[in-house]
């Protein structure tokens, strides 16, 4: 028998639905290969028995004759997402013992069509960073080193990207605020893909930046990103920023033709200090579309060097009330004062619950929305967050696609910038205009770096044209045959 | 237009007055949450998971709330805003589980509007509306129900209310009164607060000013949740004559929050300027703005009642109600439906145009039933004889089955038993006597057994009429039909 952890979410849903495989032998492979990757930390939660009697619930839907895309694929589960009765805290200490009586719309899209829930997943604490350093269960492992080096599995979505790349899922819910889908993706040579603002429902989603968070998926292909993004999309009354849009079937862009399709250049993304081999993969990229029959197209989006700074000022303002919830009242963590009144409380429970990056966040978000400095920092920041937008609203006009790098650098070693809050924000450079505009983007693995490290290229599309995104990320990743698998060492 | 003056050594002083009031907004469920909104139930009974401010809970904006702040902006003959904006207000507190309450603050549903003062002797005045918008309130902290512990009730987490502002117009405790009682009024008609005061549907935050007559504005104090009329006159008189004695005395009045002690009748410092909340406002992005059309503004619009100003000018225009009869029917809610059903039982069972017998009814519901009421210490709505059989007791002096004056007798054995006007004047024999040859008999009998009283009637004592009147009556047990006696008497007494 072939090892069934090796399988595409597209291979093993064929392979049920011929009876060749069962749910229950699909998860029983995933479960083991879970144990195995404890080295990885990228699970926090594990939720075994729960896997078993959803697999048998699938396989008897697949019996019945309803099988749907994700029935009986065993996924992971983004600590974020609200899981009824399991461990849901963000990777927070203030959430410590938190387990929600609700289930995120995200996860319950995923169970009504039948998928596994193997546990919970790793990330950065409340999404804050970019190298799943700042989770309060410890750091993830990314399954690809550079050598005998460790490297960080990028962030937030650190443990769905380490879980689908190690093997110990076929797919992982994330969730992309300013690159926390693509980043990793790029990272650990997995696909990942973020929808346009609106399409999921962010209900049961743990806030960290309500008008930028947004779910998405990661899997080992686009064809997989495909089917699970399909599931987990769709209009949400409880939630008012989702839209009420039919979905499309996702797979079905998945035809392999980009011929006559305008591909743009944005030549702000050329960035000074960049690895030359980003700068070439990219290029190797733009020759695959010209190769394909797409028509490349420089274009300009002038006001890319704002979107960081513009990003670290709105996210953080939001994320700094989003948080207040946090206050040792109702649930989590709670850190009382001996003779200490209610502020000794908020004080001690918020000291010991958030960690550094949280709590530098909080301050920025605290400190831009203040009195006096409202207007000179949130009100134009906002501002500025609309030309970036217009500026893609151009650029769109004459082309259907955007292709750019996904991150400035390839994974790095852990503790190489996590002294260094400026440098680790860097990283978002390329993800966060298009989070910040709202914008459907991916990111396709497409090679290695020298050290062996591999590396991503970032495909956007126009709102709700995630069907493009696909398409175009299919054409990439079928012309990068990208067939590389990093070393089970942690096996 | 107000004379309320203080009195100082350095001659008198003006007060200037602006209240913002919060008013729980009439609707099954809270603003953002499905969650019931009733009164006295158990604490936290009442509570969604976005109420509790769960994690990845979101707000979802409650469309009947939207459309009662409207109904309250017409009302108001305000600008209703078709865009408007909710934020979050952010500050720490036990009851507030967000951390920030969602209120609306750079754009309001409803703008500037009038409220309409009734100052008695058919003088009015008019106090601005600044705007209407539109927040959650709070949860409540009980802290007397344990030594060292406090406890959260979140059943008012997330209600919706109304925050109404005035503008800085009113200058008297009086006028401020009369502001929160029309105020009041207007709600509870259109039904979109409940006003009532005892259970904290409404209340009231007043700021207080003083000033030479003149003068630009002072610094004010803002006078904290004061949660009855009286209360708020009170306040009002405290605080004034506290700041015109510090400024007598070469003082300044420091811009604070404070406090309003009824049991001490006066005011205390809650936190000063220097402490107040950066509440660090911004849009909430967990909502999208508030939009709506001209045809939503217009149902709404057809939607209102008779408003409380229109339905006076009614009163006394079309219906011949007194002015005074008029405001005091108008000025609660009870007894004008009240009286309204009343007339119109009237009329239905007399078959008689409305404004012939509105004033009679009018003075009746004032009088009789109002006076009975009072005695009893009962409200209109609590009262033992129902409008309907108070149109069935004035329809029988109407059609002169008894006398008024018997009415009298029947309404209050009405108010004693419930029983209907028709039984008990069936059953006691009160019907009046109408009958001319019964009428005149006894007339006679009266006239023969008076004949000095005649003879000086005769010679020209005119007023001895009412003395045969009397006499009659008497005879009759109240019962004849005073009309009739007197059209009867005459010409026997003329001889």
């Amino acid at each position: 028998m072939t090892d069934l952890t090796k399988l595409t979410i597209a291979g093993a849903r064929d392979l049920l639905k011929k009876g060749e495989i069962t749910a229950r032998e699909l998860t029983e492979a995933h479960i083991a290969s879970v144990e195995a990757a404890d080295a990885l930390n990228a699970y926090i939660a594990k939720t075994p028995e729960l896997a078993l009697e959803q697999a048998d619930k699938a396989d008897a839907k697949i019996k019945a004759g309803e099988q749907k895309g994700m029935t009986g694929i065993p996924v992971g589960i983004k600590d974020l997402f609200a899981t009824k009765g399991v461990h849901t805290q963000a990777c927070s200490h203030i959430l410590d013992g938190f387990k929600p009586e609700y289930e995120s719309t995200v996860s319950q899209k995923l169970w009504d069509d039948g998928a596994v829930m193997l546990g919970k997943l790793n990330m950065d604490e409340f999404a804050m960073g970019s190298s799943n350093e700042t989770s309060f269960y410890g750091p993830v492992k990314n399954p690809w080193r550079r050598g005998d080096t460790d490297t960080v599995p990028g962030g937030s979505s650190g443990g769905s990207v380490a879980s689908v790349a190690g093997f110990a899922a076929m797919g992982a819910t994330a969730s992309d605020t300013g690159g926390s889908i693509r980043q990793p993706a790029s990272f650990t040579g997995t696909f990942g893909i973020k929808p346009t603002y609106g399409r999921c429902s962010r209900y049961g989603m743990v806030a960290f930046a309500s008008s930028l968070d947004q779910a998405g998926t990661i899997t080992r292909t686009v064809r997989d990103g495909a089917i699970m993004l399909e599931s987990i999309s769709g209009f949400d009354a409880k939630d008012s920023t989702s839209v009420d849009m039919a979905v499309p079937n996702f797979e079905a862009a998945l035809t392999g033709d980009i011929r006559g399709m305008k591909i743009g250049i944005p030549q702000e993304y050329h960035l000074a200090g960049m690895p030359g081999e980003i700068e070439a993969l990219w290029h190797q990229g733009i020759e695959w579309m010209k190769a394909a029959g797409a028509e490349v197209v420089d274009i300009n989006l002038p006001h890319t060097k704002y979107a960081l700074p513009t990003y670290y000022i709105v996210a953080p303002a939001e994320a700094s009330s989003n948080l207040a919830r946090y206050d040792g009242v109702r649930y989590g963590l709670r850190e009382t004062v001996n003779g200490g009144g209610l502020v000794d409380m908020y004080e001690a429970t918020r000291a010991a619950g958030f960690g550094d990056e949280v709590k530098r966040r909080i301050m920025i978000g605290t400190y831009v929305l203040s009195a006096g400095y409202y207007d000179a920092y949130y009100l134009k920041a906002q501002k500025v967050r609309q030309l970036i937008a217009n500026d893609f609203k151009r650029a769109f006009e004459k082309v259907d696609a955007i292709l750019t790098p996904t991150a400035p650098s390839a994974a790095f070693a852990p503790g190489e910038k996590s002294d260094d809050p400026i440098a680790m924000y860097l990283n978002d450079v390329f993800t966060v205009p298009a989070s910040l505009a709202g914008l459907p983007g991916s990111s396709v693995p497409v090679g290695l770096d020298a050290n062996g490290l591999p590396l991503g290229l970032q495909i956007l599309g126009k709102p709700w044209d995630e069907e493009t995104v696909f398409k175009v990320s299919g054409v990439m990743e079928e012309a990068a045959n990208f067939t590389a698998k990093p070393a089970e060492w942690w096996r | 237009m107000s004379n309320y003056r203080i009195q100082g050594a350095a001659g008198d002083w003006e007060v200037v007055l602006g209240l913002e009031v919060h008013a729980q907004v009439v609707s099954n469920a809270k603003l953002f949450s499905g969650a019931s909104t009733e009164f006295g139930a158990e604490p936290n009974a009442q509570v969604s998971l976005v109420d509790a401010a769960m994690p990845g809970m979101l707000p979802t904006i409650n469309a009947e709330c939207i459309r009662q702040a409207v109904r309250t902006g017409l009302a108001l003959g305000a600008q209703i805003n078709k865009f408007s904006v909710f934020d979050r207000k952010n500050y720490f507190y036990a009851d507030l589980p967000q951390g920030y309450q969602i209120s609306q603050f750079k754009h309001p549903i409803v703008g500037e509007g009038t409220v309409t003062l009734d100052m008695g002797d058919g003088k009015t005045k008019d106090v601005g509306v600044e705007r209407i918008h539109l927040e959650q309130d709070a949860g409540k902290s009980m802290h007397d129900q344990h030594p060292q512990l406090t406890y959260v009730d979140l059943n008012r987490s997330g209600v919706a209310l109304m925050e109404i502002v005035s503008k800085p117009d009113m200058r008297s405790p009086e006028e401020a009164g009369a502001y929160l009682t029309k105020l009041r009024t207007i709600l509870r008609y259109i039904g979109t607060c409940d006003g009532n005061m005892e259970q904290g549907s409404m209340r009231a935050d007043v700021n207080v000013s003083v000033r030479k007559p003149g003068d630009p504005l002072g610094t004010r104090c803002e006078i904290k949740n004061v949660n009855s009329i009286r209360f708020v006159r009170q306040a009002i008189e405290y605080e004034a004559q506290r700041q015109v004695d510090i400024l007598e005395e070469g003082g300044v009045i420091d811009q604070e929050t404070r406090l309003f002690d009824p049991a001490k009748g006066e005011t205390r410092s809650m936190r000063s300027k220097e402490e107040a909340h950066d509440y660090r406002y911004f849009p909430d992005p967990d909502l999208l703005p508030v939009e709506f059309d001209d045809a939503f503004i217009e149902a709404a619009r057809e939607s209102l009642p008779e408003l409380p100003d229109d339905k006076k000018a009614r009163f006394v225009e079309e219906l011949g109600v007194s002015d005074y009869n008029a405001s005091v029917l108008v000025g609660e809610k009870e007894s004008c439906d009240f009286f309204e059903e009343l007339l119109s039982a009237l009329a239905a069972k007399t078959g008689k145009p409305g404004q012939k017998l509105a004033a009679k009814a009018s003075n009746w519901v004032m009088g009789d039933l109002f006076g009975a009421l009072n005695k009893a210490s009962k409200s209109v709505s609590e009262s033992p004889v129902t409008a309907k059989q108070g149109a069935d007791l004035l329809a029988l002096v109407e059609d002169g089955t008894i006398s008024g004056r018997i009415a009298k007798d029947v309404f209050e054995i009405m108010f004693e038993t419930g029983k209907d006007a028709e039984a008990i004047v069936e059953e006691k024999g009160l019907k009046q006597v109408s009958d001319t040859g019964e009428i005149e008999k006894i007339i006679d009998e009266v006239i023969a057994a008076n004949p000095g009283q005649l003879e000086q009637y005769r010679a020209g004592k005119d007023k001895l009429i009412g003395f045969f009147v009397g006499q009659v009556m008497k005879a009759t047990g109240g019962k004849a039909n005073p009309g009739m006696v007197n059209q009867l008497l005459k010409p026997k007494l003329d001889g």
